[in-house]
C-alpha cells in the first residue's frame, strides 16, 4: 500500500473518503447519466453502465447540455450522488455541478489525477488535496 | 471574491430570504470557478418550468417557491419568490396543450407545466419557451453580459452577437435572475475571449447542411475552446449560423468562435489571435467533410423511415415557409410523420403566412415549445427517424435509442413523402 498526495484548488470545501471511479473521457450530464439510478447512459462511453453512486469520481471536464448541473444536483435530491469530485479541468458547468450535488471537490491538481488515480483506489478528499490509496 | 457594498446587503438579508439564498448559490459557484468578482447582468435565459419528476413532487408536496429554492437557487430555506430583478426568459422546456394527441407526452407533465407558467408568468418570466431566444426579441447588444443557459443559445449570443455569457445552469440562472448578478469569469473577460485553433476550409460552405458539418467539425477539433473559421466560405445567414453553432456545442464544448469578417467581435485572423502567431490550421477539405457526414450517418442501417424532424435548433420562419414549399401538394407516406419544431411566437407567424396549412394539408404538423430530445417523445413506434440537424442527429440516437440519417431539407421532405431515405453526400 502506498500513498501519493495531488495538490490542487478547492471547489468545494470539504472532506470525504472512499473509492475512486475514473472516467478518462467527459462526462455528459444531459444524456449522459440518469439521475434516478445513479449511472451512466452515453452508449459509446467508457463508464456506459457503471453507477457512480457513493463513489469519488474523477474525470477530465463536464461536456454536453447546459443541464450538467442540474442532473447532477438531481442525484443528490434522489440519493444517488457521488461522495466527491476530482475534476481534470474546471468549467461553469463542473463548478456549479459540484457545487449543487453538494460534495467536496478539487480541481487544478499537480498531476493529471485521471493519469494517476484508478477505480478501485481509497481517496482521502480534504479540502485542497486528495490522498490516494493504491488498491 | 470581492464583493461591493450592495452585494453584501444582499448577502445579508437586505432584500429578502430569497435573494440572499441567490447571493449565497452566487458565493459558492464564484469561489467553485476561483472567480474574483461578480459582474451586472440584465438578461437571463434559464429553466424554471420545464417538467421533472423531483420537480413534480416538489411542487405537489410543497407549491412552486419551494421547488423554486430547492432546482433553481439550491436552497434549503422556506420563503416566497419575489418578481425577477432582471428580465428573464424560459428556455424551450415541454410540450404544450395543443401537443395532445399528436405527441405522446404524459398529461401530467402539460399540466404541471402550464401552471408552472402561471406562476412564473406572475413572477416576470418572459415565457419564450425556446432554444432560440435570439430569434423572438431577445438579442443581447454587442458586449452585454448575461446569464444563459442553452448550449446552442449561448454560443449565438458569444460569437454571432459578440455578447458576454458562459454556459450556464438551473442554478446559477436562477440566483441570477433575482439579482443580476453572475460570477464575471470565463467568456466575461477580454483575456479569455480570444481564438485558440484555426480551421482552414478548402471546401466551399455555402449550404445549411454545410454549415452544420462545418461546425461538428469544428467543435470535434477545439473542443472546448475557440476555434477561427476562415478559407472558402460564404455568406451565412442567421439559420446556418444557428446550426454551424448547435452543431459545434455538441461534438465539442465550444461556447465562443470567430469567423473573421462576418462575426463582429474579431475583424481578421490577426486580431482573433490577439496578434500572436496563430495555430498551424485544421484543414476542412472534401475528405473531412465526407468524414464527418459518414460519423452523423453511422447509425442508420434501414432506410425505412418512419419520422422527419425538422427545427433543431428552432426553425426560423424561412425554415418553416422552406419545408411548406417543399411539402407543398404533395402527402406524406401513410407510415411516416413530419414534425417542425418551432417558437411559438414564430409558429403564429407561420399560422398567418398559411405556411402551417400548407404542412399540415401534407400530413406534417408544426409544433411549438419542445422537442423530442427535450421531451423525450417521438411518434410511437419510430424506429428509424432523419433529420437536418446534426445536433440532433447527434444525441437522439441515444436518447431514444433510434435510428438516425442526416441530410438536406429536400431529402428529409423526401423520405416523409416516400417513406424512404434517399439522401446521399452531393
Amino acid at each position: 500500500m502506498s500513498a501519493v498526495i495531488l495538490h490542487g484548488r478547492t471547489v468545494v470545501p470539504g472532506v470525504a473518503e472512499g473509492e475512486a471511479l475514473v472516467s478518462h473521457e467527459p462526462i455528459s450530464g444531459w444524456g449522459g447519466i440518469d439521475p434516478a439510478r445513479g449511472v451512466i447512459i452515453e452508449r459509446r462511453h467508457e463508464l456506459y453502465g457503471v453507477c457512480f453512486t457513493g463513489k469519488v469520481l474523477v474525470f477530465p471536464s463536464a461536456k454536453g447540455s447546459s443541464g450538467w448541473a442540474g442532473f447532477f444536483q438531481t442525484t443528490r435530491l434522489t440519493g444517488t450522488a457521488p461522495i466527491g469530485m476530482v475534476i481534470g479541468r474546471i468549467s461553469a458547468k463542473s463548478a456549479l455541478g459540484a457545487v449543487v450535488t453538494r460534495v467536496p471537490a478539487i480541481t487544478d491538481l499537480d498531476a493529471d489525477p485521471c493519469a494517476v488515480i484508478d477505480t478501485g483506489d481509497w481517496l482521502l478528499l480534504d479540502n485542497s488535496t486528495v490522498e490516494v490509496t493504491k488498491r | 471574491m470581492f464583493l461591493t457594498d450592495a452585494e453584501k446587503a444582499m448577502r445579508d438579508g437586505a432584500e429578502g430570504p430569497a435573494v440572499a439564498a441567490a447571493m449565497d448559490l452566487l458565493l459558492r459557484y464564484g469561489a467553485a470557478l476561483d472567480a474574483s468578482r461578480l459582474c451586472d447582468i440584465r438578461n437571463v435565459a434559464g429553466t424554471m418550468t420545464q417538467p421533472s419528476p423531483v420537480k413534480a413532487r416538489l411542487v405537489k408536496e410543497h407549491g412552486w417557491d419551494k421547488a423554486f429554492a430547492v432546482i433553481n437557487l439550491d436552497s434549503d430555506g422556506d420563503f416566497e419568490v419575489p418578481p425577477m430583478a432582471v428580465p428573464t426568459c424560459q428556455l424551450q422546456h415541454g410540450f404544450g396543450a395543443d401537443a395532445l394527441g399528436i405527441v405522446p407526452y404524459p398529461k401530467e407533465n402539460i399540466e404541471l407545466q402550464a401552471s408552472g407558467e402561471a406562476f412564473y408568468g406572475r413572477h416576470g418570466v418572459n415565457i419564450l419557451a425556446t432554444c432560440t431566444p435570439y430569434q423572438v426579441g431577445n438579442l443581447p447588444m454587442r458586449g452585454e453580459h448575461c446569464a444563459w443557459m442553452e448550449s446552442s443559445a449561448v454560443i449565438y449570443a458569444n460569437s454571432v452577437l459578440g455578447a458576454r455569457t458562459n454556459c450556464e445552469g438551473i442554478a446559477s440562472t436562477g440566483a441570477a435572475s433575482l439579482t443580476g448578478k453572475i460570477p464575471c469569469w470565463g467568456n466575461h473577460l477580454d483575456a479569455n475571449r480570444y481564438g485558440t485553433h484555426l480551421v482552414d476550409v478548402r471546401v466551399q460552405v455555402d449550404s445549411f447542411q454545410d454549415w452544420g458539418m462545418l461546425g461538428y467539425f469544428a467543435g470535434g477539433v477545439a473542443g472546448e475552446d475557440h476555434p477561427v473559421i476562415t478559407g472558402s466560405i460564404g455568406q451565412p445567414d442567421l439559420t446556418d449560423l444557428k446550426h454551424f453553432g448547435a452543431a459545434a456545442a455538441t461534438s465539442g464544448g465550444v461556447e465562443l468562435y470567430h469567423i473573421p469578417g462576418i462575426t463582429p467581435e474579431k475583424p481578421t485572423v490577426e486580431a482573433a489571435f490577439g496578434g500572436a502567431v496563430p495555430p498551424s490550421p485544421a484543414v476542412y477539405g472534401p475528405a473531412e467533410r465526407r468524414a464527418v457526414y459518414e460519423t452523423l450517418n453511422e447509425i442508420g442501417t434501414s432506410a425505412d423511415v418512419d419520422f422527419v424532424l425538422l427545427g433543431c435548433p428552432h426553425a426560423s420562419v424561412d425554415q418553416i415557409r422552406s419545408t411548406a414549399a417543399a411539402l407543398d401538394g404533395k402527402r406524406l407516406s401513410p407510415s411516416t410523420e413530419l414534425w417542425i419544431m418551432a417558437p411559438r411566437a414564430l409558429k403564429d407567424v407561420a399560422d398567418r403566412s398559411g405556411y402551417t396549412e400548407v404542412i399540415q394539408r401534407a400530413g406534417g404538423r408544426v409544433l411549438a415549445d419542445s422537442c423530442p430530445a427535450m421531451s423525450r417523445a417521438a411518434p410511437k413506434g419510430t424506429r428509424v427517424f432523419a433529420t437536418d440537424s446534426a445536433k440532433q442527429a447527434h444525441y437522439l440516437p441515444a436518447i431514444l435509442g433510434i435510428e438516425a440519417w442526416f441530410g438536406t431539407l429536400e431529402e428529409c421532405v423526401d423520405a416523409a413523402v416516400t417513406g424512404r431515405w434517399n439522401g446521399g453526400l452531393r
